[in-house]
């Protein structure tokens, strides 16, 4: 088998750059991980990503992939075994269609969450418990959203692990509890556990600290 | 004797309003495949049980339904056709990094092509001078960009009609639209874009897909209209 080469350009809080690394720890291909400082980016990263000059950027063997999801079927394109996608045209295109609606429905409304006040963070928290009630919808009776392994709208959705971590930081009620949303709930408590998903969180203190100091200002409404 | 297995009629139907870029698209997809289907236009101001059946979530047109199974979001309807019907004309190329590729940039055309048009859109009905200037100067840098992806090649994807020339056409004919109305053209500025466009227009998918120009000028002007500006 030829010398392969993968780097991976990422940051340690970053969900999309997390992704990556479960993505290849799925794959179990070996890779260099690379952290960017993204006040000061490296001149490899902008090379390698001149259009968007983001993380994450996965190098094979000298040749860049950009986007996180993009990145991901990359991956699974390439190393064929484990597959992320499932085999099926259609199911695929369900994995694909709710990967989107996370990226751009759900995590910019979880960005709104941690800044809004009052009655507009209320609006926005039943956006929220919306949006999971669609995912829930998505998820039925399955172990995983891939079915008994991760998969790829798992991965996509890990995303739902920093909101959690978010609301922890500023001491807000989760909005994704057992109460209201069950099987969601059921779901995040088996990806929590999951040995990958373990290597591919952000340390907990760390990343709590960084939300406080990030999102902080809006404690002073609670 | 080998009896061929009995093919199940294909029943497509394509949910679509006529002017949008990403019901083009899938037309653009569905006839480079070769395949029949059955489209619907939809009264956006009035949507179909149908359409809000099928589309839940979003609600918004194209949708394609294959044998009842609703799939949304032109990206990945074109992804789906191109991996059911893989044995024609296929719109992504089989290498996985020109894959990756071909769909960054078809991402990043929906997503800021997208917007800066939205934008110039915008800024053509309620600005004018300066302020319409620097909107074209934006929206010009992003098509050089798209240029430069290009360069001499005769498709973005190589010598072949691809994922990306499909999702970077349908603009071209509401940036027509821009230019008859602010009288600016590309061409100066990205003669490549404008070589490339005229060579995908020769393609009968694209040009049985996308709408006659004065139609599009005209609808354009009907929603200024509804819009309240002159």
């Amino acid at each position: 088998m030829a010398e392969e080469e993968v780097k991976l350009f990422g940051t340690w809080a970053s969900p999309v750059s997390r992704r990556i690394e479960v993505a290849l720890k799925l794959k179990g291909v070996q890779y260099e991980y690379i952290e960017e400082d993204l006040t000061n980016k490296s001149p490899a990263l902008l090379n390698y990503n001149p259009v968007n000059k983001q993380i994450p950027v996965l190098v094979h063997n000298g040749k860049p992939v950009a986007e996180s999801l993009v990145i991901i079927e990359y991956i699974d394109e390439t190393w064929k075994h484990n597959p992320i996608l499932p085999a099926d045209p259609y199911e695929r295109a369900m994995a694909r269609f709710w990967a989107k609606y996370i990226d751009e429905k759900f995590w910019p409304a979880a960005m709104k969450i941690v800044v809004a006040k009052g009655e507009e963070q209320k609006g926005e928290i039943d956006e929220i418990q919306q949006q999971m009630k669609n995912l829930e919808g998505e998820l039925k009776e399955k172990k995983f959203f891939g079915g008994e392994s991760l998969g790829f709208l798992d991965i996509a959705a890990n995303i739902i692990i920093w909101l959690v971590v978010a609301q922890e930081a500023l001491g807000m009620d989760q909005i994704l509890n057992e109460e209201k949303l069950p099987v969601l709930y059921g779901w995040l408590q088996r990806l929590l556990d999951d040995a990958v998903i373990k290597e591919c969180v952000p340390p907990k203190d760390r990343h709590l600290d960084l939300c406080k100091v990030k999102f902080g200002s809006s404690i002073a409404s609670k | 004797m080998v009896i061929a297995a009995v093919e199940m009629a294909e029943e497509i139907i394509l949910l679509d309003f006529w002017p949008s870029m990403f019901g083009m698209k899938v037309r653009i997809a569905l006839t480079e495949k070769g395949l029949k289907y059955e489209r619907r236009e939809e009264n956006l101001l009035n949507k179909s049980p149908l359409l809000l059946e099928m589309n839940p979530i979003h609600k918004k047109v194209p949708v394609l339904i294959h044998n009842g199974k609703p799939i949304c979001e032109s990206q990945i309807i074109v992804q789906y056709i191109d991996e059911v019907w893989k044995d024609k004309s296929p719109l992504l190329p089989s290498d996985p990094y020109e894959r990756a590729k071909a769909r960054f940039w078809a991402d990043y055309i929906d997503k800021k092509v997208w917007e800066r048009l939205h934008l110039l859109g915008g800024k053509l009905w309620r600005t004018k001078g300066e302020e319409q200037e620097a909107g074209k100067k934006e929206y010009i840098e992003y098509l050089k960009l798209l240029e430069e992806e290009l360069g001499d090649k005769p498709y973005f994807g190589g010598e072949n009609f691809g994922f990306v020339d499909l999702t970077l056409m349908p603009y071209f004919s509401w940036l027509h639209v821009f230019e008859i109305a602010t009288k600016f053209s590309i061409e100066v500025e990205c003669p490549k874009l404008i070589t490339w466009s005229k060579r995908c227009m020769e393609r009968e998918s694209v040009s049985t897909s996308l709408p006659d120009h004065q139609k599009l000028y005209g609808f354009f002007l009907q929603l200024k209209k509804w819009h309240g500006i002159e």
